[in-house]
């Protein structure tokens, strides 16, 4: 199976209902992504596929075929993720740190300016068992805040 | 394929295959992959009736400006499957093949009055949806046959969704209503009996002009709630009396 991941082509011999999770982390060795369940409840496990988050224990590796798939490792790699990460430690977003990264990838659809309630959305599928999520939604508000427009507001005197 | 080989599961986008793969539960061992049929999705009116394909996943219902205009009920219950993950691949065909007795679009599609498009060598064929469950995840559907599109004909009324599970998302429901207020009162309930319910009698009652309580008396006789991992029979039957007072004050 022939697919990108963060960037780089891989061919991967395994079986087409192998489990991405598991071709991720097996075949590629990129343990960042996690197995909370496996039945695709909490989002540890999730990855973006052609920048979508999926859950990936519930993603046979034949629909990964010839797609660009991102993996925590790779979102770390940009401005926006690795932001999220720095936000996550500085706000106490991450405790044990196992939902960690399937948080940072579900709220990497999120643009700046986004609302509590379209954070708690995108992050409904992703569950916690340490931080009771205010300081996870805190750590994600703090990397999307809308950019202050101060050169508008010099122009406007 | 599927008529040379009936065992074939059909497979799209996997959400709840898995689950089984994973826990061991799952008899299929051979699997027909459906995900890349580019004629199994798609979202169209014609005729005036709305017809949505199989393969289409829980996120493009949600930004369809059809479906939002047609069938908003369908929309709510699919902002209620499982999170984003889930609804980036979750498909309508594919909750509907799932037979479960807790699909979320089931009620819904109950209410609406929808026919599920079922295609095999032989041809074409459509079944309204209350015909389409036989039992416990059993369905008409032949083994040689593929569910390609659901078609949903123009409601006349207000439609009402309400779904009653642990949390507001990621949950399986304990219990809810699809329903419509219109010249016919047409009410969809799932996780009260081994398949949806269509609750035709209690329906009658309300479009008859009967009180609350009258429906609420036919509706326990219509729905057959179990004890199960998530809920209590009792609980389900009173909620399901609570749901029907809500739909019809909130309706008015």
């Amino acid at each position: 199976m022939r697919l990108t991941i963060n960037g780089k082509p891989r061919t991967i011999q395994a079986h087409p209902m192998k489990r991405l999770l598991d071709a991720i982390r097996e075949d590629c060795g990129l343990t960042g992504t996690k197995e909370g369940c496996g039945e695709g409840e909490c989002g540890a496990c999730t990855v973006l596929i052609d920048g979508v988050p999926v859950d990936s224990c519930l993603v046979p590796l034949a629909h990964a075929e010839g797609r660009r798939v991102t993996t925590i490792e790779g979102a770390a790699a940009t401005r926006t993720g690795n932001a999220l990460q720095n936000a996550f430690v500085e706000f106490g977003g991450a405790q044990c740190g196992i939902c960690t990264p399937g948080m940072i990838l579900a709220a990497t659809p999120l643009k700046p300016g986004a609302t509590l309630h379209e954070i708690q959305t995108a992050l409904a599928g992703n569950l916690c068992r340490c931080t009771g999520y205010p300081a996870i939604f805190r750590s994600v508000e703090a990397v999307l805040k809308p950019p202050r427009r101060k050169a508008k507001r010099a122009l406007r005197r | 394929m599927l008529a040379n080989e009936p065992a074939l599961m059909p497979i799209a986008g996997c959400t709840d295959v898995y689950v089984g793969l994973h826990f061991g539960t799952m008899p299929q061992q051979r699997f027909l992959d459906l995900w890349n049929l580019k004629e199994l999705r798609g979202i169209s009116v014609k005729d005036d009736v709305l017809r949505i394909g199989a393969l289409t996943t829980y996120t493009e219902i949600i930004a369809s400006k059809l479906v939002q205009k047609r069938l908003p009920m369908l929309v709510a219950a699919a902002r209620e499957v499982g999170g984003a993950q889930i609804q980036n691949r979750g498909t309508l065909g594919g909750n509907v093949a799932n037979a479960s007795p807790a699909g979320d679009t089931l009620p819904v599609l109950v209410a609406a009055n929808a026919r599920i498009v079922l295609r095999s060598q032989a041809g074409t064929r459509t079944v309204p949806v209350e015909k389409f469950y036989t039992g416990y995840r059993q369905s008409v559907r032949k083994p040689g046959e593929l569910i390609t599109a659901i078609e949903i004909p123009r409601i006349d009324g207000k439609q009402w969704w309400r779904k009653v599970g642990t949390r507001r998302a990621q949950a399986i429901s304990k219990i809810m209503m699809g329903a419509v207020r219109g010249k016919e009162v047409r009410i969809g309930i799932g996780s009260v009996a081994a398949t949806v319910v269509l609750a035709p009698r209690t329906a009658a009652v309300l479009s008859g002009g009967g009180t609350i309580a009258d429906a609420q008396a036919a509706l326990r006789r219509e729905i057959a709630p179990i004890d199960d991992i998530r809920s209590t029979g009792a609980y389900r039957a009173q909620v399901a009396a609570n749901l029907l007072a809500e739909f019809w004050r909130k309706t008015e």
